[in-house]
């Protein structure tokens, strides 16, 4: 109940736009626009730290990870997947989406029973639509609150205010997984299986992004704010459920090409 | 009445032919760029050969000047037409390197264009998917192509699965610009080196 009114008052705070010492800058605006780089110089020293934490690590991690048979991945994707759904329901249904919520639900179980704890998707074989993923921060968005400053967290990289705020969310009860294996009671599930699964999900997206980042960095005059262009496209498309580019959501100001047109 | 009839034949059969000749459709102008492409990326020649082939792609099918000037956002106003030039030039040769370069790491990747939507009569988003092998999922791949002249259509953004070139190089260099009070020849200076390195 305390972590269930938690949540609440997080997300009135934050729908509020209450940020303490906000000169204006820093609240959190309903309206859709760019995400303002109030931290650069403190981001761009954490980017660089994740860089290298990157070369030294991750990425080694993850060529690694790429080269294990294809079913270990699929599987080890499918289970992380299925873990994901867990916090995806309850932002369908936030988002009252509560047909996608009962869709979502039904995959878990499918995929969770006859999937065996979700290495197998019979669900998607069985028809249940394409699989998106929400969190709390899309939530957020969808509720009208802007993306706040932009972020870059150490080890977790690009993120903004309201997608870290979504992020606390989730371990202050939002994300069922977490409760079960950190906070239960249980002797199956610990916080050390919460964190092996965390870092999966994290080796898994750069064994997938391994030659787009290489690729990204070599060709970008300023490869910090093609990250940040890049989260923060991914993050409106998302939050506005768009699979495909929509020309309001890219371009904001289309006015722009019609002036290059004029020249 | 002779004359008559021939002057009319000739009227039909040159206008008729002028616009199945020179007049493009946007969608089938992609698909036919994106076959050149493929067919040069396709090719058993060094990485080298294939970049300076796809440069002479990217020149004739992409408006570079105007990504260019996009690109630059509301900092192409403050510009005198010396400055203007020199960006041209510079933008061309950075854009060349860099987007050549990209497109080389891949082997015979097959598009497909599926549909088009007419936005205005100076734009058309084109479509397509880059079609999934064993190693990639399908890749959502859509144009906006300038279409203001019909019969020479120009690619103006490319958007990967809802993140547009345009507008991260547009953000990219904005920052650039933003850290250096915005003098116009750090650009100048950072996209120099790059075309040079």
């Amino acid at each position: 109940m305390i972590k269930f009114l938690k949540i609440i008052f997080l997300f009135t705070f934050l729908t509020s736009n209450a940020v303490a010492g906000s000169d204006g800058d820093l609240k959190l605006s309903s309206k859709s626009e760019s995400t303002k780089d109030c931290f650069e110089p403190l981001n761009r020293a954490t980017f660089a730290f994740n860089q290298g934490l990157d070369r030294a690590i991750l990425k080694p991690v993850a060529k690694g990870y790429r080269s294990l048979p294809a079913p270990i991945k699929k599987g080890t994707g499918n289970v992380l997947n299925n873990l994901s759904t867990l916090i995806t329901i309850p932002n369908n249904v936030l988002q009252g989406d509560f047909k996608l919520a009962a869709i979502n639900s039904g995959r878990l179980v499918v995929n969770t029973t006859l999937g065996i704890l979700g290495i197998f998707d019979p669900a998607s074989e069985m028809g249940f639509p394409k699989y998106v993923k929400e969190d709390y921060g899309q939530t957020l968005g969808a509720w009208g609150v802007g993306p706040g400053c932009y972020l870059v967290l150490p080890v977790l990289g690009p993120s903004s205010i309201r997608d870290t705020a979504g992020m606390f969310v989730n371990v202050m009860g939002g994300d069922p997984y977490y409760n079960i294996s950190v906070n239960g009671n249980n002797e199956y599930l610990d916080g050390e299986l919460f964190a092996v699964t965390k870092i999966l999900s994290g080796v898994e997206f750069r064994a997938a992004n391994i030659e787009s980042l290489d690729n990204l960095e070599a060709n970008s005059v300023d490869f910090y704010a093609s990250v940040k262009s890049l989260y923060t496209q991914d993050r409106e498309n998302k939050i506005k459920n768009i699979q495909r580019g929509s020309i309001e959501v890219i371009y904001k100001e289309d006015g722009d090409w019609e002036e290059i047109d004029n020249k | 009445m002779k004359r008559v009839f021939i002057f009319n034949l000739f009227y039909i059969i040159f206008f008729t032919n002028f616009n199945i000749s020179y007049s493009i459709s946007p969608d089938v102008f992609i698909q036919s760029t994106v076959n050149r492409a493929s067919q040069v990326l396709s090719e058993n020649i060094s990485r080298e050969e294939k970049i300076s082939k796809l440069k002479i792609i990217a020149k004739e099918t992409v408006d570079i000047r105007g990504v260019g000037f996009y690109s630059l956002g509301s900092a192409r106003n403050q510009l005198n037409d010396e400055q203007k030039n020199t960006y041209s030039n510079l933008f061309e040769q950075y854009f060349l390197k860099s987007f050549s370069s990209r497109l080389a790491e891949y082997t015979n990747p097959e598009i497909e264009v599926k549909s088009k939507q007419i936005l205005n009569n100076n734009y058309t988003m084109v479509n397509s998917i880059l079609i999934a092998t064993n190693d990639r999922p399908e890749v959502k791949i859509d144009w906006r192509v300038y279409t203001k002249n019909p019969e020479n259509p120009l690619i103006r953004d490319l958007i990967i699965e809802g993140l547009s070139l345009a507008r991260t190089q547009k953000e990219e260099f904005n920052s650039i610009l933003n850290s250096n009070d915005g003098n116009i020849n750090s650009l100048f200076k950072i996209l120099e080196e790059f075309s040079n390195k």
